[in-house]
């Protein structure tokens, strides 16, 4: 691949030869895997290969699943009890699929805080960047009509709630929304699309997750420092990276084995814990749950969501100012999607030269905010639309928007960088003065 | 000044977190089951003494719709031997569609639904309540002490207070654990309401403890699969993890070696 100069596969015996021209997928296989890698990388860096084995487990898990189970409204609760209780090894399956989308997501907020860290979204980047926010969106759909596919009490009103959202879109919203439910509330046209969307959808991420893996290959990765592997001459790039097998592969299996530990204790233990027990209900159109919450991943951008009641005077001003066409719901709504949407152009607010945050003293600690909000926000989204409640709520959300669209632009102005390594070589060099192993040092702990 | 400024923040404070509490549902007493924690198992006694409560009590109103009768054969279960299964499942009529007509039930039928319309299915009851919750939406409780849904049935089945009223011309039982604080259903049990072969207590708190046993089997049959399928897991996962930890430093070893020298 292009960028940093390393060796390519030479074929050598006749087959070899002929298959090369032919159709070089050897070749293709060969500098996919052994891509010079930054030797400077940390903890953080590991979160792709959870993600991939996250793909992995749900697809693997999910179609076995789909063997088992009916998407009818009649019968989706109790298949999932024939899965639960008659499929062999159905509840382990169910379980892993379950808790498999809860580890899937807690590693792309990692990857994510990661890149929004250490620069990662900054050119030459940003195209992977916005690919990798695809894959998030479209993992959050695929997430959410799974939820429905159990047709639990939380599964139909979640669905109902969130399908309502595109209702409070003005002049269009009700057509949008009966267009996208098949009928004029959630029902069996919505479950069968629902079912067959939540089977499509990872295959459109797994092409994704190529583009993404072809883009920064391309670039080659980021790593801690914010600095540029030297890419004159190929010796002058092995100073600075090792081949991705077998150093980082190792890493990294060694990563995910420790999360798995965990993994598979939640599994094994827990596994009903970060879900809701009115999920165990059978839906009923006529009974609303007391508190209608969504799964613990979905919970920030909930928060958002709801945080802009019409109480609030910019809700009024826009509401004001656009002639009553938006409202406090449709406000909320536009809140959602602009929360992911001011992520997503971090690559073109974020002014500053310096890519690491490493090297930023006043960019850390408004990093270290938001890292803070997020789990603020997670927490008010479960908790019920009340004082003071609405009052937190209200406050990380405007941060959340503050902290992209005000001090991401402004600090690259603003603040003086600190001095940054000349080459990864002499950081990795640094680290390993310090005695304490560096890149390599056993923690569970991601540094950093 | 000080001591009102300190008096007004004691208030405020006790004002913030009273606005925590009302929106906190109760938590209830914390029962020692013998299927609670990663080691814990299913009391096949137990078990037999909750199917026993269920039958001739709760099975006249409720019902275990998503239970196949002949998992009560189950060793992680009942295990109850198999001449009995099929005596048993004879005591239950179901409708039988290729008869157009009700026959004794056989072990492979399921358990009937509710005979009543208003008593929910009671298969998942034990997972689909929570008998703990937060503090303040943390989720703390719960981790310590699980989701809590047998804790939740046996608190219901004990925390009437005796206390009566009609309303709407049902008549409403208080009870200390139920949402709202009044629930549809009569005290179904009182203490000694049967008798059991094997000499167990049947005093309100161990039918109670027994019978809410007895749904948490019927709502995880699995359960003992499951804990042993975690801890295999867990345990070669750690050897794995070990293993790679001892494979990438040796692997990295001569990288750092390099620059330590240095």
């Amino acid at each position: 691949m292009a960028g940093i100069p390393h060796d390519h596969y030479e074929p050598k015996a006749a087959w070899e030869k002929g298959l090369a021209k032919r159709l070089p997928i050897v070749g293709l296989m060969y500098d996919t895997l052994m891509i010079p890698t930054p030797k400077n990388l940390n903890w953080m860096w590991i979160w792709g290969i959870v993600l991939t084995f996250c793909l992995a487990l749900q697809i693997i898990t999910g179609i076995v699943l789909a063997m088992h189970y009916t998407p009818h409204v009649n019968e989706a609760f109790a298949s999932i009890e024939h899965i639960m209780r008659n499929v062999n090894g159905g509840a382990m399956l169910r379980y892993l699929h379950m808790n498999g989308a809860s580890l899937f997501f807690v590693a792309v907020y990692a990857h994510i805080f990661r890149g929004l860290y250490y620069g990662s979204y900054k050119a030459p980047r940003e195209i992977t960047w916005i690919i990798g926010m695809l894959i998030y969106l479209l993992m959050m759909g695929t997430a959410f009509m799974g939820y429905v596919l159990p047709w639990g009490q939380m599964s139909f009103w979640g669905a109902t709630v969130i399908t309502g959202l595109f209702g409070a879109i003005p002049f269009i919203g009700e057509a949008l929304q009966s267009w996208l439910l098949g009928g004029p509330a959630v029902d069996n046209s919505t479950l069968n699309r629902f079912f067959s969307l939540h089977y499509l959808l990872p295959f459109v991420i797994a092409g994704l997750v190529i583009v993404h893996i072809w883009a920064f290959h391309t670039t080659g990765n980021n790593n801690p420092t914010g600095v540029e592997v030297r890419r004159t001459s190929k010796e002058e790039a092995e100073k600075d990276t090792l081949p991705f097998w077998p150093y980082f592969v190792i890493k990294d299996l060694f990563a995910l084995a420790i999360i798995l530990v965990v993994f598979f204790a939640i599994v094994g233990f827990m596994p009903n814990y970060l879900g809701h027990p009115d999920n165990y209900i059978e839906a009923n159109p006529l009974a609303t749950p007391a508190h209608i919450v969504p799964e613990w991943y979905f919970l920030p951008f909930y928060a958002i969501l709801r945080a802009f009641t019409p109480d609030v005077w910019i809700v009024q001003f826009a509401t004001f100012i656009s002639g009553g066409i938006i409202q406090a719901d449709f406000f909320g709504v536009l809140a959602m999607f602009g929360a992911i949407a001011v992520m997503a152009l971090a690559p073109w607010l974020d002014t500053s030269s310096v890519r690491s945050g490493r090297y930023r003293p006043m960019f850390k600690w408004w990093f270290a905010l938001l890292v803070v909000d997020f789990f603020v926000l997670m927490w008010v989204g479960a908790r019920p639309a009340e004082e003071p409640y609405n009052t937190i709520a209200l406050l990380a959300s405007t941060y959340w928007f503050v902290y992209f669209l005000v001090i991401l632009p402004l600090l690259g102005v603003i603040e003086k960088p600190n001095a940054q390594p000349a080459t990864i070589e002499e950081d990795f060099a640094a680290s390993m003065g310090k005695g304490d192993g560096g890149s390599a040092a056993p923690s569970a702990q991601p540094a950093e | 000044m000080l001591k009102k400024l300190a008096a007004s923040m004691v208030a405020a404070f006790a004002l913030a977190t009273g606005a925590f509490a009302a929106g906190e549902a109760k938590n209830v007493p914390n029962v020692d089951f013998s299927f609670d924690g990663p080691f814990g198992s299913f009391d096949q006694n137990q078990l037999q003494r909750g199917l026993q409560i269920y039958t001739e009590i709760c099975a006249a109103c409720h019902g275990l719709q998503y239970v196949p009768i002949r998992t009560l054969s189950d060793e992680s279960g009942p295990g109850l031997p198999e001449d009995q299964v099929r005596a048993y499942a004879e005591f239950y009529e179901v409708y039988d569609a290729a008869e157009d007509d009700f026959r004794p039930a056989i072990p492979n039928d399921h358990f009937p639904g509710s005979q009543l319309e208003n008593a929910p299915d009671l298969s998942l009851m034990a997972k689909a309540r929570a008998g703990f919750h937060g503090p303040y939406g943390l989720g703390i409780n719960q981790l310590r002490n699980g989701i809590g849904g047998a804790e939740y049935i046996a608190a219901i089945l004990t925390g009437y207070t005796g206390e009566e009223k009609e309303e709407a011309g049902a008549v409403l039982y208080e009870n200390k654990y139920f949402p709202g604080g009044w629930i549809a259903m009569a005290p179904p049990l009182y203490g000694d309401d049967t008798e059991f072969a094997d000499g167990a207590a049947t005093d309100l708190q161990s039918l109670s403890e027994d019978v809410s046993a007895f749904l948490m089997w019927t709502a995880e049959p699995k359960m003992m699969a499951r804990k042993q399928a975690g801890f295999v897991g867990v345990i070669f996962l750690t050897i794995l993890s070990v293993l790679l930890y001892l494979t990438n430093k040796r692997l990295w070893a001569p990288v750092k070696a390099r620059y330590k020298k240095k």
